[in-house]
């Protein structure tokens, strides 16, 4: 009787526990079974290759290259941005912070972390695109520029979490060797610990990548919504992200644009999916290598 | 004191237990008479298997996944090794107290009643009636007595331990296990609890684990000392410390290892 | 005489590189701390009683923003109802039930990935199968469901290391008293890890009360008359009507001032949250006697 009770416990869990398991599954399958119309009606040779998407015209026209162009153009220019500004304030967090301000600075960079986007594509809307606009004389402050500056600020606070994690992930005795023997703070930061946290610093760059290829509302609102190959990097783009947001609603339901918005949204998947497969790789790698492997 | 053995009756009989970690064997064929209302000690160098082997008694060695036993242990002649045993209620008979206090992070009264409630007893005044003895047998009552609605983790590490030894009484166990009682606690927490299980002999059968030798001269009717995982010698205390019949007991006695 | 130099130079090198690191640290705060100051300075005249309890009026240009409160607010309940309790389970299962390798490996394979998956992603899961398959519409039971299993991994996440923390020797205590795995989990594990799973749930209401991408489709409304009416109404939400009032409408001027104060409702919502996850956290450290 009793035993029969707690297998029926552990069976729940259990159930529920796969539950779980299953939405990744289900939202491969809704993003696969959605795209069928598109990946059957539509030359998937054009659907890559070709700079073209004119969804409205007749017959219409379905090629991603460019809004595959742009989120990559603006991810690349974001990561170039936050990347040495966030690890080097992770360093500072890491190194230079008293344990006083350091108390009082992490949990900032969290709240900061958890900032919603719509209030980065906001700020953006109202303050950096118009003194983007007057700093470069540029006809409009919407564009690929202006969402990666923004994207950048967005990430830095979680690359910066992340980071510090890695860094602090390593042994103090590394550090201690290194004072011993000599070597004064900046020498021991630059040769042993940053060394040491490489593949954990790695880790949190292609995170952030991934989180920036996949957000939606600041590209959405500032990125400038020209579906053309961008040509200079202050040029109106429209990733992926961007051009599932704003024709969603619009597109009848269960039309070959709806579909070929889905595989947009398939494809947007495999490439978050890929970054965080290696991230998760590398950072395994990472623990294992500094022997807190299990 | 340990005499008159032959009168005592066998509470708990161990016959050619094996037990194995994985491929590494951690008990070759035990076999050991625990008499009812005595102290056994087990006692040994680090790894011998004497905290293995205590954990038998209540089978809290089923939480280790990759382990394998065979042979018997005989709780008043029944088998508790069987796959079927209701480890359950076995539990309930053979109360267990760890090496650090273990107190949950809850009122003394909770701490010492949540082994009734989960039996199902809701009976305010049952529970009330049944924490307060428990406490004073345990030599806990007067110290805690006004401040029962307070959580356990501010009492000492002695009254933590005695508040352990009290929730393992209160559900009526017949059979009290102590797994290094003591290993944690200053000498005058261990003075206490050393006369706190002198006082508990009368009602309960008692197995300990202790690292000290002197503790277990001076609580135990009966010792049997392990060494990897062999039992070299069990016999009533006095002979052991006294004249003990094994080389490597006399060894380790006389702190030539260990 | 040369190693002088050398210390020297080593000693120039340190603080140049240090300035780096300070500079760094400044332009994020700087950057953050700004916004922040901008939005609250400029949102803050908005702000009236009148804004945060009444409906808008007149096209959007006057009155308040309280649908927006209330539907976010319906929103975000309804995703812990749906993902707290699959989320906690999941946790203990992986946790206390130490199923096989093979299988912790998939299910926390599983959650991790989820984790990573982009947010208007989610939206498209969402409208395929909550607002079409299903045919909830677009209303606050999709929405809800399609936050809930955004923020699914996360409570995963904070149960299982809630639970991990949960000292080995209470489980051992429980059991050595008679009492079983179940018993052991509802009474000891969970209300040991409480305070941590807690703080899980909180940062994951400021995480669903935040986005916007998944509900584009999925509930939102840029207006609607009078409050939601039932779980299958659409509804308006704060995130959402900061991007309607910036990207429609035929009034920017009178909008981007509405915004401003409905930026500064959810900035200090999202805030108030993370503070108090973090008092939470910082009370519960002290609490283990080991």
């Amino acid at each position: 009787m009793n035993s029969f009770k707690e297998r029926a416990f552990k069976y729940v869990f259990c159930v529920l526990a796969y539950c779980s398991l299953l939405f990744l599954l289900g939202i491969v399958l809704t993003l696969v079974f959605n795209s069928l119309q598109a990946i059957l009606n539509i030359n998937q040779l054009q659907f890559f290759f070709s700079d073209d998407w004119a969804p409205y015209f007749y017959p219409p026209i379905f090629g991603t290259l460019q809004l595959v162009i742009s989120s990559f153009m603006v991810g690349a220019m974001a990561c170039l941005i936050a990347v040495p500004i966030a690890v080097c304030t992770a360093l500072f967090l890491f190194e230079l912070a008293s344990p006083r301000a350091r108390a009082f600075l992490k949990p900032f960079i969290e709240i900061l972390a958890g900032l919603p986007s719509i209030i980065f594509g906001f700020f953006a809307m109202v303050v950096i695109a118009p003194w983007l606009q007057r700093t470069f004389d540029l006809p409009s402050g919407l564009g690929a520029f202006t969402a990666a500056f923004t994207l950048a600020f967005l990430a830095i606070p979680q690359i910066v979490s992340i980071t510090e994690d890695a860094l602090s992930f390593v042994p103090k005795s590394f550090k201690e060797a290194s004072f011993a023997l000599g070597a004064n703070r900046w020498q021991t930061l630059s040769k042993v610990i940053i060394p040491a946290a490489g593949s954990g610093i790695s880790t949190a760059i292609i995170l952030g990548a991934s989180r920036v290829i996949g957000e939606t509302m600041v590209v959405v609102m500032v990125a400038g919504g020209a579906t053309a190959l961008p040509e200079s990097i202050f040029s109106p783009v429209r990733p992926m992200t961007a051009t599932i947001a704003s024709e969603m609603g619009e597109a009848a339901h269960g039309s070959l644009h709806f579909s070929a918005l889905f595989e947009i949204g398939l494809m947007l998947f495999v490439i978050t999916l890929i970054l965080n497969l290696l991230a998760t790789r590398i950072s395994k790698k990472f623990r294992l290598k500094l022997g807190h492997g299990r | 004191m340990a005499t008159s053995t032959n009168q005592s009756e066998i509470k708990v009989k161990v016959e050619n237990l094996n037990f194995y970690y994985g491929a590494v064997q951690a008990l070759k064929n035990i076999n050991i008479d625990v008499y009812a209302n005595k102290v056994t000690a087990l006692i040994g160098p680090s790894g011998c298997g004497k905290s293995t082997l205590i954990r038998t008694f209540n089978r809290m060695c089923d939480l280790v996944p990759t382990k394998k036993v065979d042979g018997q242990i005989l709780l008043d002649g029944e088998n508790i090794l069987e796959k079927h045993t209701d480890i359950v209620s076995l539990r309930r008979r053979v109360g267990m107290v760890f090496q650090k206090p273990n107190p949950f992070p809850k009122t003394i009264f909770q701490n010492i009643a949540y082994g009734l409630e989960i039996q199902g007893i809701k009976d305010k005044s049952l529970l009330r009636h049944k924490v307060e003895t428990s406490l004073q047998k345990a030599a806990l009552w007067d110290e805690v007595k006004d401040r029962l609605n307070q959580s356990a983790l501010g009492l000492s590490g002695g009254q933590q331990q005695r508040l352990c030894i009290a929730r393992a009484l209160a559900i009526e166990a017949e059979v009290v296990l102590f797994d290094e009682p003591c290993a944690s606690l200053d000498p005058i927490s261990t003075a206490k609890i050393e006369e706190l299980i002198l006082e508990l002999k009368k009602n309960y059968t008692i197995i300990i684990v202790t690292h000290n030798m002197q503790q277990a001269s001076r609580v135990s009717d009966y010792t049997a000392f392990m060494y990897l995982g062999d039992l070299i010698e069990f016999g009533v205390t006095k002979q052991i410390f006294t004249l003990p019949k094994h080389p490597k007991t006399e060894a380790y006695l006389s702190g030539r290892f260990g | 005489m040369q190693s002088n130099v050398n210390a020297l130079k080593n000693k120039i090198k340190q603080n140049l590189a240090f300035s780096v690191l300070i500079a760094a640290l400044c332009i994020t705060l700087l950057f953050l701390g700004f916004m922040i100051f901008f939005i609250a300075k400029n949102g803050i005249g908005v702000i009236s009683w009148e804004f945060l309890t009444q409906p808008p009026r007149d096209g959007m240009m006057y009155g308040g923003i309280a649908p927006a409160i209330v539907g976010s607010f319906l929103l975000v309940m309804g995703a812990i109802v749906f993902a707290l309790p699959l989320g906690v389970a999941t946790a203990i299962y992986l946790q206390e039930y130490s199923p096989s390798n093979t299988a912790l490996r998939i299910i926390n394979l599983g959650i991790n990935n989820l984790a990573g998956v982009p947010s208007i992603v989610f939206g498209l899961f969402g409208l395929a199968v909550f607002v079409r398959l299903f045919g909830f519409g677009v209303s606050v039971l999709s929405g809800s469901l399609t936050l809930g299993i955004l923020i699914l991994p996360a409570i995963i996440a904070a149960s299982q290391e809630a639970i991990m923390a949960v000292p080995l020797s209470f489980r051992e205590a429980s059991l050595a008293l008679g009492a079983t795995q179940s018993q052991t989990i509802t009474r000891v594990v969970v209300p040991s890890a409480a305070p941590g799973i807690l703080t899980g749930i909180i940062l994951a209401i400021g995480r669903a009360g935040g986005e916007t991408a998944p509900i584009l489709f999925t509930a939102a409304t840029f207006y609607k008359r009078g409050f939601p009416t039932g779980p299958m109404s659409e509804v308006m939400a704060l995130p959402y009507h900061i991007y309607a009032l910036m990207a429609e409408g035929v009034n920017p001027e009178r909008q981007t001032l509405i915004a401003y104060g409905c930026a500064l409702v959810l900035l200090a919502l999202v805030i108030i949250i993370a503070l108090s996850a973090i008092i939470v956290r910082n009370k519960h450290r002290s609490s283990y006697g080991h």
